[in-house]
């Protein structure tokens, strides 16, 4: 990759290992930063302005007594509403459906979305309608989605209620959730599959050709070859999955809106947003799924190494 | 792989294979479209083909504003959030590729962490802070969330594909006098259009599907979106579940995604995964 030109002015480079003091910057080169600077401003803007800024006031509002139903009693009382949360044995049922969701489904996810990367990837015909019908789910409205699940699993009205006994699931905590996962699955393995088969295609043929003269079976293979140098991938795709399936919202609510212990956190949250209108409790919900997922991600951050997304675009 | 000689028995198994995977795709939207034309009588009955088929579930909603006019919010408010999330995440992909300045990593940090981001965290502040400043329940504030959340995507993808454009020929133009900003409008935009198209498509895509804003900042038809408007569609009566009436509006809502992907598949692909994943 070709540098910008970067004129080095007359003086003498810096000589100290510690860089007290940059060499003065050309004109070209400080217009260049100018220009960089200018150009991201809006993005970085509006990028604050919707994310960093509320959430701290969310932090704000978290520490208060705020009720939009008696906004004269609005008070700052602390902690108080974490403590609030944390001894509710509601969030952590809700914690616990999140978890349960998000391990399975990406869990599942993984495995088929692998398998349909191998057909995407070496299948010997129809390579595009196979790729477009698998685009459908990844881009179809997920409430729309979530409607025909519900409706297929309502008793009487379902052909797959009907295939199941007439069995109404989505009454039901646990079959409630299998339903939840099972249109969670069905949405979610093509984005897998395509991540996938982006790093499918970067494991060199000669490499697998190599092996196979060798005597590998296409197991031994796929195990030696193919998941290693597709590592990059694979959590890069995890990574995305498992962020995306902890803050599920659209397929619980159409499919039980979080009854029978089916919500997750996000139900919660908005539950408490605009069921009960407490502005401080669902802060405080909100701050704290915040954290979690800002653990999961820095878990799989560390997991990357250098294979963070976005390190190369640094380094190009 | 062309090249490769094929058994009768490998097209067999991979046959299958493309099979199962198109139909596994397929099925429960077809479902959804069943449904759509089942009568309100045959509404209630399980089999995969309805017995008598109607337009009426589509003549139904297509006459009240109930839907059309959530669906001309979805679309306006779609656009609009694609169009200025396109347009600031072009100038500062085009940074990201082609500058060198302070601050580029935590840009990408910072773009990478918002693609990571709860939308529930933002709910309770941000639905305090557009009824503050009077844009709750208003085309702006669905726009503004859609835009900060288009932002990253459209970073991440554009910038792999301006990775790839030719830049000997920006340098050409700055030879031949433009300054950058010329050079980025006449040289490297027309260049860049298939990736601007992609990524238009995505980021149109995100807005089109989010549903949890949607209900959250919206309270009338004024500026509920399609997705929100079908979970708040109602029965002829109390006790009529509007099944019907939902599917079809679930149906008219999938079409620009499957026009979408019929026609973009290629780029789609290309899309998504040179934004994510790269070697």
């Amino acid at each position: 990759m070709s540098t910008p030109v970067q004129t080095v002015t007359t003086e003498a480079p810096a000589r100290a290992p510690g860089r007290r003091r940059k060499p003065p910057l050309s004109e070209g080169a400080r217009a260049e930063r100018r220009l960089g600077w200018l150009l991201c401003a809006p993005a970085v803007i509006i990028m604050i302005a919707v994310t960093a800024y509320p959430v701290g006031y969310a932090i704000y509002l978290s520490l208060e007594r705020y009720n939009l139903e008696v906004p004269q009693a609005i008070k700052f009382v602390g902690f108080s509403n974490y403590g609030a949360v944390l001894s509710s044995p509601y969030w952590w049922q809700a914690l616990k459906v999140t978890v349960i969701i998000t391990v399975i489904s990406v869990a599942i996810t993984l495995v088929l979305g692998m398998l349909l990367a191998q057909v995407m990837y070496r299948t010997l015909f129809g390579r595009g309608s196979v790729r477009t019908a698998a685009l459908i789910p990844y881009g179809i409205v997920t409430v729309a989605a979530s409607y025909g699940w519900k409706y297929a699993w309502t008793p009487g009205q379902g052909y797959l209620s009907s295939v199941f006994n007439n069995s109404a699931p989505l009454t039901d905590q646990v079959k409630g959730i299998a339903v939840i996962i099972l249109a969670e699955i069905w949405k979610t393995t093509p984005f897998m599959g395509l991540l996938l088969l982006a790093g499918l295609s970067l494991v060199p043929e000669d490499l697998q050709k190599a092996a196979k003269v060798d005597g590998a079976t296409a197991w031994q293979r796929f195990w030696r070859i193919t998941v290693p140098l597709m590592k990059p991938a694979i959590l890069v795709a995890l990574l995305f999955r498992t962020l995306d399936s902890f803050r599920i919202f659209d397929n619980i609510f159409i499919l039980t809106q979080g009854a029978h212990g089916t919500g997750s956190v996000s139900i919660l949250g908005y539950d408490n947003l605009f069921s009960a209108l407490n502005l401080g409790i669902g802060s405080a919900i909100s701050i704290l799924i915040f954290i979690a997922v800002a653990i999961i991600a820095v878990a799989f951050i560390k997991g990357f190494g250098t294979a963070a997304p976005g390190t190369d675009i640094e380094k190009r | 792989m062309a090249a490769v000689s094929t058994t009768p028995r490998q097209r067999i198994s991979w046959g299958t294979a493309n099979f199962v995977v198109i139909a596994l795709a397929l099925i429960p939207v077809l479902w959804l479209a069943s449904l759509s034309f089942k009568t309100p009588a045959a509404v209630l009955d399980p089999s995969f083909i309805p017995a008598q088929w109607t337009w009426g579930n589509y003549t139904q909603i297509l006459s009240t504003s109930q839907f059309i006019r959530p669906l001309v919010n979805s679309i306006g408010i779609g656009l609009i959030a694609t169009l200025i999330a396109v347009v600031f995440a072009s100038m500062a992909a085009y940074a990201v590729a082609r500058l060198r300045f302070p601050g580029k990593g935590v840009l990408i940090g910072m773009a990478l962490l918002i693609a990571m981001f709860p939308a529930i965290s933002l709910v309770t502040p941000l639905f305090n802070i557009l009824r503050a400043i009077g844009l709750f329940n208003t085309w702006p504030g669905l726009i503004i969330p859609y835009i900060a959340f288009g932002l990253p995507l459209g970073i991440y993808t554009l910038s792999a594909f301006f990775r790839e454009i030719p830049w000997e020929l920006e340098k050409a133009a700055k030879v031949d006098g433009a300054t950058p900003f010329q050079a980025f409008i006449r040289v490297i935009a027309p260049l860049a259009a298939p990736g601007m198209v992609t990524t238009s498509i995505l980021v149109f895509l995100f807005c089109w599907n989010e549903f949890l804003f949607a209900i959250s900042f919206t309270s009338t038809l004024a500026s509920r979106t399609a997705p929100a408007s079908i979970a708040y569609f109602s029965g002829s009566s109390q006790f009529t579940v509007p099944t019907g009436p939902i599917a079809a509006a679930a149906v008219v809502i999938t079409i620009p995604i499957i026009i979408f992907v019929v026609f973009f598949q290629r780029r789609i692909v290309a899309g998504l995964t040179s934004g994510a994943v790269k070697g």
